[in-house]
């Protein structure tokens, strides 16, 4: 157990050195260059309020998606949901695009969640009733969501005094997320995350829904005979996946970006995959890993302006950390198998 | 614009040129999954091999080594996926996606130098045949010799897989890897061969790409057809002359959105581009609801992990 959450450490470690010889191939001093990626983006107050404001969205979506991952739904469309929550939140915020009121942003979260959690149940509703597999389905709905937000950025909501550029109005401020600092960019979305984290520990170990959803994942056979509900479930943890991604959709808007335009995301929805991951869909692995994959955004930035390494080096760093993790488990596989061994020889 | 016959036969010509790397990769990802492995690193592949052949065109200038090249390129990172899921016996969905993200951001870091070089003129055939003859020339003749064996590759695929013994035993391995391994095949063997194989394809067809139909490098020239090409896969339930139809289908979308945008058609153009999209999920739906339909050929193993005792 001790080596279950021991093991994201080592594929950390594995993925900085193997982040250090692609650079070395490239032609950069390796210590340089990953100092740049990794100390420089936080050694400072405002690089540090960065790094938070990155991993606020990452944890959210994580903490949904290890809902869905941890009872073997494959939903791999929360940049989808997303992106639909942040256009459903971002029409309520432009409702009220020249007014003020303190029940304006409530809405426009509320209005978010819902949001992400409709573009998640056709998945799930076409998983549980027409025995679709929801990975092609959320995947497929991901480009869909980003074309709805096109057009409608584009077309209906483009800002009638926007010289056409392909972006909304600016929000009102009673629709923006209150700033936490004066000066630093981190907002009160973080305690959303926070909030999900707190939440997910308890609807997952205090709750007959959380032990329904370890069952499953476990096997599905025994949920079966135990006469668990599959298809409810299906759903609900769905819901509850998209309307985390809504709600990270919404953070965006309303804190940094405040306003819809076609980039409100670099990807982020796809990027938590591997925070769930990383995070062994432990809700607080998850807020670990959200800081570690947060930084690898961030030190692509860093290194992009002061070594002109393109900024997609972040998902190559991305990716190694998922290889070098999916691999180490193969330690734990190995340590089982041994520690069985050693049961059959006491046996005979 | 009269839509005459020839000009018709120029559309499909244009159908066919669009199909061919779903066409491509979807027949790779076909005898992988038929093998009992899901892949989602398609795309990733696919960019791979889209950089490593554009790569190599402007280094060698030479458009032969380009192709084997952006092959090998597509083995070389398929082989990360099979020693993860293979021998270290890691979950197929997890790598798969691993391999597509870093596949990507590889891809644009190799591709940094490569950003706006103009593309070569590839070599195509029968190009006098193409102007004679009305209707059929466009259709038949004048194109790259990619595309002629991305449309008999199906048909090899269903031979190989029905008629060979080798295709016999990748079914098997498929099916029941138990069973397989009894009959003293190395279901791992098999498996290993099948994700390179698949990765091979979807090198190819990320070359077609930037060598041949838009023939130049951009960041993400993919753009999604990758996740098409596996949703064809199942759209086909894994049958390969099926694949052929379905990507002419998804082709013809891709053609016929851009000629509706140019006439002027009144329908946003994102709602186009939307549309092979939706297809796939209301094709996946409609195929999915027959569940004896979707069992006659998934393999049974599709996914799951084979570990063999020693």
């Amino acid at each position: 157990m001790a080596l279950y959450f021991f093991t994201p450490f080592i594929a950390i470690i594995l993925t900085i050195l193997g982040g250090g010889i692609i650079f070395y191939i490239l032609g950069f001093n390796p210590i340089e260059a990953l100092k740049f990626y990794f100390i420089t983006p936080i050694s400072n107050l405002y690089g540090f309020s960065e790094l938070l404001l990155k991993a606020t969205p990452l944890c959210l979506i994580a903490i949904g998606l290890s809902f869905c991952f941890k009872s073997n739904n494959w939903n791999i469309g929360a940049e989808g949901q997303l992106t639909f929550g942040a256009i459903v939140g971002g029409g309520v915020a432009l409702l009220f695009y020249n007014q003020e009121g303190f029940y304006i942003l409530p809405l426009v979260i509320l209005a978010g969640a819902i949001g992400g959690m409709i573009f998640a149940l056709i998945p799930a509703i076409l998983k549980t009733y027409f025995n679709t597999n929801e990975i092609l389905v959320s995947l497929m709905l991901v480009y869909v969501s980003k074309l709805i937000l096109d057009y409608l950025v584009v077309g209906p909501w483009s800002n009638p005094e926007g010289f056409n550029f392909p972006e909304t109005r600016q929000f009102s401020d009673s629709s923006r997320m209150p700033l936490l600092f004066e000066g630093l960019r981190i907002h009160a979305g973080i305690f959303l995350a926070l909030a999900a984290v707190m939440l997910s520990w308890f609807i997952l170990y205090k709750t007959y829904l959380g032990f329904q959803i370890k069952v499953s994942g476990l096997s599905l056979k025994t949920a079966k005979y135990a006469g668990f509900k599959g298809k409810t479930m299906i759903l609900v943890v769905f819901m509850i996946s998209g309307a985390c991604a809504g709600l990270a959709g919404v953070g965006e808007i309303t804190g940094p970006i405040g306003q819809l335009h076609r980039m409100i995301s670099p990807d982020y929805g796809f990027t938590a995959i591997i925070v769930a991951f990383l995070g062994r869909l432990n809700p607080f692995g998850i807020i670990f890993a959200s800081l570690v994959v947060a930084l690898t955004y961030l030190g692509a930035e860093t290194a992009q302006i002061f070594l002109q390494i393109p900024k997609y080096t972040g998902q190559v760093f991305q990716g190694m950390i998922l290889f070098f993790l999916l691999a180490s488990d193969y330690l734990l596989f190995f340590k089982v198998k041994i520690l069985s061994l050693k049961k059959n020889e006491l046996r005979h | 614009m009269s839509l005459d016959i020839s000009f018709i036969g120029i559309l499909i010509g244009s159908i066919m040129a669009s199909s061919v790397p779903l066409i491509l990769a979807a027949s790779g990802e076909l005898i992988t999954e038929r093998s009992g492995v899901l892949n989602l690193g398609v795309e990733g592949m696919m960019i791979i091999g889209a950089i490593s052949g554009f790569a190599l065109m402007v280094i060698t200038d030479n458009l032969f080594i380009a192709i084997v090249g952006s092959m090998l390129s597509g083995v070389i990172i398929s082989l990360i996926f099979g020693f993860l899921t293979q021998s270290l016996l890691t979950n197929h969905v997890a790598t798969g996606l691993a391999l597509t993200i870093f596949g990507i951001g590889l891809s644009a870091m190799l591709g940094k130098n490569f950003v706006g070089i103009p593309g070569k003129e590839f070599p195509i055939l029968f190009s006098s045949l193409r102007e004679s003859i009305p209707f059929f020339g466009p259709i038949l003749f004048g194109h790259s010799i990619v595309l002629y064996f991305a449309f008999a590759l199906p048909f090899l695929t269903n031979y190989f897989l029905k008629k060979t013994k080798l295709g016999l035993i990748v079914r098997a391995v498929g099916d029941s890897p138990v069973s397989a391994s009894n009959q003293g095949i190395n279901v791992i063997l098999v498996r290993y061969c099948c994700i390179l194989y698949g990765g091979a394809m979807c090198g190819l067809a990320g070359a077609y790409l930037s060598l041949i139909y838009t023939p130049q490098w951009i960041e993400n020239m993919t753009a999604g057809r990758g996740w098409i090409a596996l949703a064809l896969v199942v759209f086909a339930t894994w049958s390969p002359i099926k694949v052929l139809i379905g990507a002419l289908i998804f082709g013809g979308i891709t053609i016929l959105q851009l000629h509706m945008q140019a006439i002027g058609f009144r329908i946003p153009v994102q709602f186009l581009s939307a549309l092979p999209y939706l297809m796939t999920i209301i094709v996946l739906v409609v195929i999915s609801r027959d569940s004896r339909k979707i069992k006659l050929n998934t393999p049974t193993s599709l996914g799951r992990i084979f570990y063999k005792e020693k």
